[in-house]
């Protein structure tokens, strides 16, 4: 919370995207969160994000169930569509806006209580269904708006701010969307931009359902010692993977990596998805491979980072459900509604 | 859970462990020395761009708060004159503004320095006490200008007796001569000089120096020249002598008319020259009876020497300024002067620079009187050249750039007379630190120890999201200054033309200020790298990155560095990852948010005040020892 809400300064030299926009044009209110929430970095960097993308904030809708990390997409791009839904339940709503609205750019913010408790079941199908959305789970191993609880992510033995370990086995999000047929999994860090921005250019380019887990410390419930999500304990275990950058189409490609392999990932629409890789070994495109990787780092205690599944040539929401690829907003009345002569003439082929 | 440290990572986050300190000599950027007082001061633009170094945004909180006297008594610590000051200082403290880099515009510092002198009480219970009992010194000083009376201002509360020789029949130097009292009215001129005067200074007016030798031989323990430049330059081309009666020189002129013997001029002028003489010469001729008043330059106008408010006032008041045109001779008609020939020049410029020169035409311009104001000199016929005083190739005196001190010891030179001319507060300063030496050399120290300037932080924080300062940005537009009417301005050659600023506009205007000298200071063994301020900042002025070279560290900023003059700070290495903090100072508009937001306050607004020694704080032997 601040007293003075954060002024809009221009100044000379301000840099501008090729909308001619500045970042703070792609801001929304100001924060009501924590001081040092992870939430609020990982909110500045979708700003920059999709300021870097030059997408129009009214192309956008933002959606999210109930929490902290829920409330974010107030404090980011002011100008786009929103939908602050209920508990676990953003999802259902994201798939209805994407049915109704296939134009938008739809990015779901959710948490770790949000997605993996209450809504684990709306994540899970989400995810199955490849629905065109970027998912970002911002993750505290808390339920930090109702003060601290241990949320589903939290990892056994990790400890609650007054010192009682955590008995229950963790649900790790990258893990379940791989294993559930997700077309796009991967995790960052909020402290750790440099990564986590190109990685979200990347999701919201992605045709299907982009998911990423984001470790987002919880500066008043979750970043003491013993914590397993704080900002110290992460960074002393991080292990970055793949690299992903987001290369537009009709992009000169320059191969400007001095070192380390990358591989291509080309999408429908020309665009390619350029992954790094610094495990040499990793196979991004290896379902088997990438939950033995995570197994195998999950049992050492470190937390994974990167583009660690992809493949975006699943068939996604809109290509499965043959949703109306003009907006329903669009369509006239009478062909939303035909009447019921016309449900009666349907039937009658039906029967 | 074990405690492992896992540093084989892309994405830079190496611990600092792994870092372990500059990989090679020169390689890495060195965390920035904040105890050197300078870093902290540099970052308040105006304060460091003044001569004086007068501490601006405190008096601007001062006036802001009703507190007209203290933000008065602020200035005078530095500036002395803040009357004369807020209406006529050169002001170099505005185009450094930091306002100027947001909005285009500075705040109008030097407007709220008179809306402080305007409105205070009466300050004389607040002036430093003189003692009773001298200490035996006494001093010569030249002139009685602004240098002069800053020394005497400086030295007579430490019990010196001050005794100043003035060529002319009233004190204030080219402050009642030439800046005209339509800017300066003598009412301010009078109080502010008053205030020295009164300490007990023994003036002498109407009494030239005529020899320095004989001044020497009178015995005083110290002599300082505070005698101005005093000598206009001349326009040796055909004509000169045959149309002298109607060319004046400019600084002559101004002085003829300000002493009231000059009372009228012919209809048509031209000025030669566009400095600020020059624009006193124009403004002036037309309350003298002139309507047709043509101010002639040599070059375009980006090459002009006077400042651009000085040239808005002259073409508020219909004074025409002619670009490219060089003088060729004087026009004489049965021994009249009735014009002049210019020839009609072009430029090729490159950068900002003349490359090449051409001559393109004449022209013939019609005049009654033509004004030169293409500059001035010093001219010290009355020093005699054996008697220690080294001149340069120039006949300039040959004077120490700290010390003031000229070749001979025990004679100072300051202002105008120093090292050529300048302006108000540049004088002020030469004044200040020639009080220093004197006070020096007088009790038996060296001259050149000078004690250093300080820097003193102080936190603002009032509570969790509360400053002691107005942090929030106010986007309002620089406010404007009402003018008499052109209707009524002329009519009196003493109208002052600036009428201040309302208390509205004052309201307005010292919201504009951007507390620069309110700091953010960083800890950085606090700092959890959460990136809150970062995240925060409207202006996009802080970084957390890996340390390197200059150039890497530069291209990694969240906003590309702009301003190269601008301080970089950079922090030592981060507790969790060895990376630095680094922030670019050039738009911070000190809003303090990034102190609000971070968690453990890493940073802090903290007010740094400069800490600037004058002579009454180098100490010396007790005074009453010696002498009398
Ligand atoms: C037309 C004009 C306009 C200006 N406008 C501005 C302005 O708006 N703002 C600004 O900051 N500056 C302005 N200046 C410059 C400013 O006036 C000077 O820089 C400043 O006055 C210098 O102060 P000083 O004390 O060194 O000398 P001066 O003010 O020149 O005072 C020197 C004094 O010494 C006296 N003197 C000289 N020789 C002797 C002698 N042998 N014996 C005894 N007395 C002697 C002179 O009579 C004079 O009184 C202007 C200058 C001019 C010419
Ligand atoms: C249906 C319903 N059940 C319970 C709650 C109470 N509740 C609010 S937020 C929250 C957990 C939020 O945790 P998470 O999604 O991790 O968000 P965080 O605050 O940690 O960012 C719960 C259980 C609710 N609002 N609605
Ligand atoms: S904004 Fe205020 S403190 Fe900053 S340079 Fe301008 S006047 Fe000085
Ligand atoms: S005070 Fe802090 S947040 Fe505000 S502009 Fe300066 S660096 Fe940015
Ligand atoms: S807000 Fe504070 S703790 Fe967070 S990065 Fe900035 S200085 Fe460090
Ligand atoms: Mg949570």
């Amino acid at each position: 919370m601040s007293y003075i809400a954060k002024p809009k300064v221009s100044w000379a030299g301000q840099e501008r995207n090729s909308l001619g926009l500045t970042l703070a044009d792609y801001e929304g209110g100001l924060s009501t969160l924590c001081a040092g929430c992870g939430h609020d970095s990982i909110t500045a960097a979708l700003v920059r994000g999709f300021w870097e993308l030059g997408l129009e904030p009214e192309q956008v809708i933002k959606l999210s169930g109930i929490g902290c990390s829920s409330k974010t997409p107030a404090y980011f791009l002011s100008g786009a569509h929103g939908f602050n839904s209920v508990h676990g339940r953003m999802p259902s709503v994201a798939t209805g806006a994407q049915a109704a609205r296939r134009d938008l750019i739809a990015v779901g913010i959710s948490g770790d209580g949000d997605s993996l408790s209450i809504g684990f079941g709306q994540f899970a199908h989400a995810v199955r269904r490849n629905l065109n959305v970027l998912y970002i789970i911002e993750n505290n191993g808390v339920y930090g708006l109702t003060k601290g609880q241990f949320s589903a992510s939290a990892d056994p033995g990790s400890k609650a701010k007054k010192g009682a370990a955590n008995r229950n086995q963790a649900i790790d999000p990258v893990a379940t969307a791989i294993t559930l047929g997700g077309s796009f999994a991967a995790r960052s860090f909020s402290g750790d931009k440099k990564q986590l921005v190109p990685l979200i250019k990347a999701g919201l380019m992605h045709p299907g359902c982009a998911v990423i887990d984001v470790v987002s410390p919880c500066v008043t419930f979750n970043d003491h010692e013993g914590s397993t999500k704080s900002y110290a304990w992460t960074r002393q275990h991080l292990h970055a993977t793949v690299e992903a950058d987001y290369v537009p189409p009709s992009t000169e490609i320059q191969v400007d990596y001095d070192d380390g392999a990358h591989t291509d990932v080309n999408l429908h629409d020309g665009s390619v998805l350029r992954l790094k890789k610094t495990d040499p070994d990793y196979d991004p495109s290896n379902r088997a491979g990438a939950l033995d990787f995570l197994e195998a780092h999950r049992a050492r205690a470190e937390v994974v980072t990167g583009l660690l599944y992809i493949d975006p040539d699943l068939p996604t929401f809109h290509d499965i459900a043959g949703t109306s690829k003009q907006p329903l907003t669009q369509h006239e009345f009478e062909d939303l509604s035909p009447g019921a002569d016309a449900l009666a003439e349907l039937q009658k082929g039906l029967r | 859970m074990t405690q492992r440290f896992h540093h084989a990572n892309a994405c830079g986050m190496l611990g600092k462990t792994a870092l372990g300190g500059p990989t090679a000599e020169g390689a890495t950027m060195k965390p920035t020395d904040t105890r050197n007082p300078d870093y902290f001061h540099k970052v308040v633009d105006c304060q460091w761009a003044c001569p004086a170094h007068t501490d601006v945004p405190e008096y601007i909180r001062l006036i802001a708060q009703g507190r007209f006297t203290d933000a008065y008594m602020v200035n005078r610590e530095s500036n002395v004159f803040p009357g004369i000051l807020g209406r006529v200082c050169d002001r170099p403290c505005e185009p450094a503004c930091r306002r100027g880099r947001i909005d285009d515009k500075p705040v109008a510092i030097c407007r709220l320095k008179r809306v402080a002198a305007d409105h205070k009480e009466d300050i004389r219970a607040r002036l430093p006490d003189v003692p009773k009992r001298k200490n035996g010194r006494k001093i010569a000083l030249i002139g009685a200008g602004c240098a002069s009376l800053t020394v005497c201002n400086d030295l007579v509360p430490l019990g010196y007796e001050c005794t100043v020789f003035e060529k002319l029949d009233k004190p204030g130097g080219l402050m009642r001569s030439n800046i005209p009292a339509f800017r300066l009215p003598a009412r301010v001129l009078d109080e502010e000089m008053d205030y020295i005067l009164d300490m007990g200074v023994d003036l002498r007016l109407n009494s030239p120096v005529e020899s320095m030798q004989s001044l020497l031989d009178e015995g005083f323990d110290a002599v300082f020249v505070g005698s101005g430049a005093p000598k206009g330059k001349e326009l040796d081309i055909p004509g000169r002598q045959e149309a002298d009666a109607n060319i004046h020189i400019g600084i002559e002129w101004l002085e003829a008319v300000a002493f009231g013997h000059t009372e009228a001029i012919g209809r048509k002028v031209l000025i030669i020259g566009v400095g600020n003489t020059a624009m006193d010469c124009c403004r002036t001729s037309l309350r003298l009876g002139a309507d047709d008043v043509r101010v002639m330059a040599r070059k375009p106008r980006d090459f002009f020497k006077a400042s651009d408010w000085e040239l808005e006032d002259a073409e508020e008041e219909q004074v025409e300024i002619v670009i490219n045109r060089s003088p060729k001779k004087f026009v004489v008609e049965e021994g009249k002067l009735t014009g002049m020939v210019f020839e009609v020049m072009e430029y090729a410029i490159e950068n900002g620079r003349i490359t090449d020169t051409r001559v393109t035409g004449e022209e013939f311009l019609a005049a009654d009187d033509v004004i030169l104001a293409i500059g001035q000199e010093t001219a010290f016929p009355w020093i005699e050249r054996d008697i220690g005083i080294e001149f340069n190739q120039w006949d300039e005196p040959v004077c120490d750039r700290t010390t003031h001190q000229s070749t001979r010891p025990g004679v100072f030179f300051g202002g105008d007379a120093a090292f050529g001319p300048e302006n108000i507060i540049w004088a002020v300063e030469h004044g200040h630190q020639a009080a220093i030496s004197i006070h020096n050399y007088c009790n038996g120290k060296q001259v050149e120890d000078r004690l250093p300037q300080t820097m003193n932080l102080g936190s603002r924080k009032m509570g969790i999201h509360e400053w002691s300062y107005s942090n929030y940005f106010e986007p309002i537009a620089r406010r404007k200054m009402e003018h008499v009417p052109l209707t009524e301005r002329f009519r009196e050659l003493d109208t002052e033309v600036e009428l201040g600023f309302t208390a509205e506009q004052t309201a307005c205007e010292v919201e504009r200020c951007l507390n620069c000298d309110i700091q953010t200071v960083f800890t950085d063994s606090l700092c959890i790298e959460c990136d809150a301020c970062i995240d925060i900042c409207p202006t996009q002025c802080l970084t957390i990155t890996e340390n390197g070279r200059e150039e890497d560290v530069g291209a990694r900023l969240t906003a590309a560095p702009k301003n190269p003059d601008q301080p970089m700070y950079i922090s030592d290495q981060l507790e969790q990852t060895g990376r630095i903090m680094v922030k670019d100072e050039n738009v911070c508009v000190h809003c303090g948010l990034c102190a609000e937001r971070c968690p453990t306050a890493a940073w802090d607004m903290q007010k740094s005040i400069l800490g600037i020694p004058y002579a009454k704080d180098h100490d010396v032997m007790p005074i009453a020892k010696v002498g009398s």
